[in-house]
């Protein structure tokens, strides 16, 4: 697992990949909290929720090529004949972009930082909210890694990921146009973004992070389960 | 060590592995040979437990390749017909990355400095795999299988693409690593096999054809006895003398290869010795015998009887022996079934 982390990290800064998903997140991040702060706001929440359209584009590019390429460079024969587990060639991909899309926020301790000169903060909420982004960056890379072992073609794997990332954020949307009160509460308990509001309310709900967890595992074993596919057909 | 059993492999309805069993002792270099989709690399890719079997064992070192996958991997180098190279990297931060990937125990620095200098890759540990020649891939592919010395090395068309004389560079390389691993190499190229095995293993339409030492597999197959001769005379009357011969089953003409002389194949009826009365009733017409040799088939040749549609099959008894099998085949709802009747 340690190999394939060190190698993928590696590969995020000797292609382009890290350095312009890690660009854009700190430059977005950079241009919310310009807003906020010369508009007198005190609460770097609104950094994040209005991060989620980046992340929308972010996740799915960070996720692209991590199994796509190895079935188009059939470099997956090297990981699929050494004597390593496949969950472990697939959490070494999946901690390796957690890695990367964490670092892209870390200069929202920064601006956290800043604003407590400024203001008397409450830093548990900037850690409930930290922790709500990161557990739903979690998720949706679980999401594109699936994705990404399911197609040879980095670009289909990033349009899939774009399209499923979208409807994921729009799910509360969903919610309300459905007339049927139970559908519309099942797709309303499946909301990441709900879910994530009661992050940065500073309410850690644990039933939360289960979810968010929940959705790593399924889609981190249905991941596994697509490369081990590809052994039986 | 490797013990393959009733192994068979299907892909939907085509059946890419037809109950194949071989085994292989340690230190042999063992080739597969086989025209291109006769199944070579997928008995492989099933060995190294890159892909699944349908039916059937396979073991290295004892170790089930289903049952535990993991020990007998351990055990295995194996170099893909596309060596899986991540051209990103430099060579060294890729035998770095495979290295760590297959939990070497050995101390690093010096194994991999040692396998760089056995395939001659010293020189371009620094560079980018990405801006290597085909032949320097190839030698990386080889020595990512090397890395943590695994008994037994598994190596899918190891010279393909590469001009001659690297050819022959991966060529004395294999007898080389032949001396301390086991090694099973692929190809449909008939000298190469021939240059560095001790033990070749023919397959085609994904069924084991043959198995033997290249001599072994001459003989059998050439078990009729026949007989190449050179005469200088005229074709017609020669041939019909021929023919006379008491003993001689058929005459068949070669053609001419010498200025006023043609060659003849005579097949003797079984066992029948026909030299001594050939000459005497050709000296006795005045025509010289400019040539006469046993009929011994080459490598090529042996590999296109062997190949060709309906062509008598060798398969390995139990003692090694090699004993004629006919096969019959037919189609059956689209997929080809095989039936055997040993003779």
């Amino acid at each position: 697992m340690t190999a394939v982390f060190k190698r993928e990290l590696k590969n995020y800064f000797s292609s382009p990949l890290g350095y312009v998903v890690l660009a854009a997140l700190f430059f977005f991040s950079g241009i919310f909290f310009t807003l906020i702060y010369s508009a007198g706001y005190g609460d770097i929440s609104y950094v994040f929720s209005s991060m989620f359209t980046i992340i929308m584009f972010a996740v799915p590019i960070l996720t692209m090529r991590l199994i796509s390429e190895e079935l188009k460079q059939k470099t997956d024969q090297a990981l699929l004949t050494a004597p390593v587990s496949i969950i472990g060639i697939v959490m070494g991909k999946f901690l390796a972009a957690l890695a990367i899309f964490a670092l892209g926020f870390a200069p929202t301790l920064i601006y956290q930082i800043i604003l407590t000169f400024q203001l008397s903060l409450n830093w548990l909420l900037y850690f409930s909210t930290l922790l709500g982004v990161l557990l739903y960056g979690a998720a949706l890379i679980s999401i594109g890694l699936f994705i990404s072992s399911l197609t040879e073609s980095q670009v289909v794997s990033a349009v899939l990921g774009i399209v499923l990332s979208m409807l994921i954020a729009l799910m509360d949307g969903f919610s309300s146009m459905i007339n049927n009160t139970f559908l519309s509460s099942v797709v309303e308990k499946l909301s990441f973004m709900g879910r994530f509001e009661t992050f940065s309310a500073g309410i850690l709900d644990f039933s939360n992070v289960i979810f968010f967890l929940s959705i790593c595992a399924v889609f981190i074993f249905l991941t596994v389960r697509a490369l081990e596919k590809k052994r039986w057909a | 060590m490797i013990e393959v059993t009733a192994l068979s492999k299907r892909y939907g309805s085509h059946l890419a592995v037809n109950n194949v069993s071989f085994s292989i002792k340690d230190g042999e270099v063992v080739g597969f040979l086989g025209p291109n989709g006769a199944g070579k690399s997928t008995i492989m890719n099933i060995l190294t437990g890159y892909i699944s079997l349908t039916a059937g064992s396979a073991s290295v070192d004892g170790y089930d390749i289903v049952e535990s996958p993991q020990d007998a991997k351990r055990h295995i180098g194996y170099l893909p017909e596309i060596p899986p190279l991540y051209t990103d990297m430099t060579v060294r931060e890729y035998l770095d990355f495979m290295f760590d990937l297959k939990k070497v125990k050995l101390p690093r620095k010096p194994h991999l400095d040692e396998i760089c200098k056995l395939v001659m890759i010293s020189d371009v540990q620094n560079r980018l795999i990405k801006n290597l020649s085909k032949g320097y891939r190839q030698r990386v592919g080889i020595a990512q299988a090397l890395i943590g010395n695994p008994d037994t090395l598994i190596l899918d068309e190891p010279t393909v693409g590469l001009d001659p004389k690297q050819i022959i560079e991966i060529r004395d390389l294999i007898s080389r690593l032949g001396k301390n691993h086991t090694v099973i190499l692929s190809s449909h190229i008939l000298s190469e096999i021939q240059a560095v095995c001790d033990r070749i293993i023919i397959i085609n339409g994904g069924r084991l054809v043959a198995d033997g030492t290249p001599d072994e597999l001459s003989k059998a197959l050439s078990a009729d006895g026949a007989l190449e001769i050179r005469v200088a005379g005229p074709k017609r009357d020669v041939m019909k003398t021929l023919s006379a011969v008491p003993g001689v089953e058929s005459v068949d003409d070669l053609g001419s290869f010498e200025k006023g002389s043609y060659d003849y194949r005579v097949v003797p009826e079984e066992k029948a010795d026909v030299r001594k009365v050939v000459f005497a009733r050709l000296a006795e017409r005045n025509w010289p015998i400019l040539s006469l040799r046993d009929s011994t088939l080459t490598l090529e040749q042996i590999f296109l009887r062997l190949t060709s549609e309906d062509a008598p099959s060798l398969e390995e008894e139990e003692e090694n022996k090699i004993e004629e099998v006919s096969v019959e085949t037919e189609e059956e709802s689209s997929l080809t079934m095989v039936k055997e009747e040993n003779e």
